[in-house]
């Protein structure tokens, strides 16, 4: 009996965890997207009173309608912002992968002394914060900064690039910022593949770039899937990149849902925009978990 | 003609030479082993007929045509994967098709091969799972049968057997020799284990440090080793040093007195060629001394000892018994009787006798 009540303290604490702290803060997040504006503290109404009893609920709940995401729909700053979002992130993710495979490849078929080093560099940049980590990008990309001198001295070019406060730079950071968590899921897939099953493709009849395409990729396809969700949905929702790098033209969820909540005060809308975003990334955070659970029935 | 011919290959690592200076012909149709301890090179000389090492100097001609230069992807020689590679995201089916599909074959033809080669190995009600879901005996089948789907003029097994257990091995090596004579394709195996080596190869080629130490016929190689090292890697062998006496040759044979170091003389059929006054080994296979407690009457060769120690292994008992010199001799009697019954024990002085043909005389 005891045993059992242990147990189910040990499955209580989590779930109060996240009760407490994810689904509770949800609710009042998705009911101040359900409010209106109003020049109060706190900016929007209906409040919600308990003492008012049964009578008060149903007129709160009456109060409540779906005007923020009207406002979003219909105005397009939200839509582009939207969809500027959406075409940021699969993009920087598609770059990404680009640049993480090979580099997750040569650390798989590096030798076995060495590959402990080159995972330990891959990791090394979380030791800094993210924040400073992004904001040195500031340096190196800006009219005067290192990537312009060095193309200069070389003779390259002869004016400086505008890459600063461009979307170019956000792409750049993006890419910059996720590519470990690129990296090591596809580097974890490539390291556990046999070489000899490479040897068995060339054997049947495979050229080394048939066997490729016929081996290789399907059986690191679980790590470039997870990959590219541990890259696409913080990208989606990214605030700080596209502030520090990407300037005023550059659009995104983030920066608007900052702008809504800090700049104009409007909670409802700053809400909406933040369940729309949470709503987006649901379904590929579906997808992955269920690619996760069918990859761990495969390994058994 | 030889469908595979070694013409003194070498392969190097660093400073390391893996094969050391083969030539060896295999013949068309014949299941052919290599065996040897763990690093002998057996494993060099295959992946270098499969085209994943090139020789460092020498030619490996494949019907005649020297192949050293030819990618392993265009070569007509498959090969067998020790871990068995078995694509792990490709059903039976599509594993075995795999290499058919990568030829100029219809889609039809690979159909019908595939299927034939699923019946080849009864793997037809299984065609439709996924490696991961098969026993290990089952996986070894499947590997086999996509080796064996394109039709190579060669089949190269690399230890085939080793991830299985004893009983099953056993079973899969009667199936091999099977489906080997079924096809007529010719096998070559590499493998450790002398016991699978004998039961399966026509022929087979002891291997050492990168060397051949003895191509011959399993009964041969048992029989006749040419050396310490061949007759001490294939099965059980008393080895007893001495000095080479008087050579006599009777039918063909030549035979030699030896003088052991406990001044005993032994007779010995002469298994390379030695003069009198040379340092040389006697090799005698312990199923072929008699154990007794009574003096035999006439024996070519005659020592005494006392029972040391017994191995009892159900079928067989071991004798270990101990001379006067001090130095052990093993033999093995089969045990026909209920042990009960058995008239030697523990610390009992016998007598071992052998005939000159048990015993072979090696050189040092």
């Amino acid at each position: 009996m005891a045993a059992g009540l242990r147990r189910y303290l040990l499955i209580v604490v989590p779930y109060a965890w996240l009760l407490v702290f994810f689904l509770a803060p949800f609710f009042i997040v998705l009911k101040i997207s359900l409010s209106d504006l109003a020049v109060a503290m706190p900016p929007y109404t209906p409040t919600f009173d308990p003492s008012a009893g049964w009578e008060g609920f149903k007129a709160f709940i009456s109060q409540l309608d779906f005007e923020s995401y009207i406002f979003l729909a219909t105005d397009s700053l939200y839509v582009n912002a939207f969809f500027s979002s959406l075409q940021i992130a699969v993009l920087s993710t598609f770059l990404a992968l680009l640049v993480a495979f090979p580099m997750a490849y040569g650390m798989a078929r590096a030798p076995d002394w060495l590959r402990p080093l080159l995972v330990m560099g891959v990791i090394l940049p979380f030791w800094t914060s993210f924040l400073i980590r992004v904001y040195a990008w500031v340096g190196i990309l800006r009219s005067e900064g290192l990537l312009n001198q060095f193309l200069i001295w070389t003779g390259i070019i002869s004016e400086p690039l505008q890459i600063m406060n461009t979307p170019v730079a956000v792409y750049i950071g993006i890419v910059y910022s996720y590519l470990p968590f690129m990296v090591l899921p596809i580097y974890a897939t490539l390291e556990k593949m046999d070489e000899s099953l490479l040897e068995a493709a060339i054997d049947l009849g495979c050229s080394r770039v048939k066997a490729f395409w016929l081996v290789t990729l399907p059986l690191a396809m679980p790590g470039i899937i997870a990959g590219c969700f541990l890259v696409f949905i913080p990208a989606m929702g990214e605030f700080v990149i596209p502030e520090l790098l990407g300037g005023s033209r550059t659009l995104m969820m983030g920066k608007t849902l900052w702008n809504e909540f800090f700049s104009n005060r409007d909670w409802p809308v700053a809400s909406a925009v933040a369940i729309v975003l949470l709503l987006t990334l649901v379904v590929p955070i579906v997808i992955f978990q269920r690619q996760a659970e069918r990859q761990q029935e495969a390994g058994r | 003609m030889p469908i595979v011919e070694f013409d003194a290959v070498r392969k190097n690592f660093g400073d390391f030479a893996a094969v050391d200076g083969v030539s060896l012909k295999i013949y068309p149709r014949e299941f052919f082993a290599l065996l040897g301890p763990s690093g002998c090179g057996k494993t060099t000389l295959l992946r270098m007929l499969a085209g994943f090492e090139t020789p460092t100097s020498g030619r490996i001609l494949l019907d005649g045509q020297d192949i050293s230069t030819v990618p392993p992807n265009r070569r007509p020689v498959n090969m067998m994967f020790q871990s068995y590679a078995l694509f792990p995201h490709l059903n039976v089916r599509d594993n075995i098709a795999f290499g058919l599909k990568r030829s100029n074959r219809s889609k039809s033809e690979v159909e019908d091969r595939t299927a034939e080669m699923l019946n080849l190995v009864q793997m037809n009600d299984f065609a439709s799972r996924k490696p991961h879901q098969l026993s290990g005996g089952q996986r070894q089948r499947v590997a086999l049968a996509r080796s064996l789907a394109k039709n190579p003029k060669l089949l190269l097994l690399d230890e085939p057997l080793g991830a299985l257990d004893a009983k099953l091995r056993e079973q899969t090596q009667f199936e091999l020799v099977n489906i080997q004579e079924k096809l007529g394709t010719t096998f070559i195996i590499v493998t450790h284990d002398q016991e699978e080596a004998m039961t399966v190869a026509t022929r087979i080629g002891l291997m050492n440090r990168g060397s051949l130490m003895q191509v011959a016929t399993p009964s041969e190689i048992y029989e006749n080793p040419n050396s310490r090292f061949v007759a001490d890697f294939i099965g059980d062998v008393n080895m007893i040093e001495g000095t080479a006496g008087k050579v006599t040759k009777r039918d063909g044979e030549a035979y030699a007195e030896v003088k052991t170091m406990s001044a005993a003389t032994l007779k010995a059929r002469c298994g390379v060629p030695v003069s009198s006054g040379e340092k040389c080994w006697l090799a005698i296979r312990p199923e072929k001394i008699a154990v007794s407690r009574t003096r035999p009457r006439s024996a070519a060769n005659l020592v005494s000892g006392c029972v040391d120690d017994i191995a009892y292994v159900g079928n067989l008992s071991t004798y270990h018994v101990k001379l006067a010199d001090g130095s052990l001799i093993k033999a093995q009697t089969a045990n026909r009787e209920r042990i009960a019954r058995r008239e030697i024990t523990w610390e009992d002085e016998v007598w071992l006798s052998w005939s000159p043909d048990a015993a072979i005389m090696l050189s040092d």
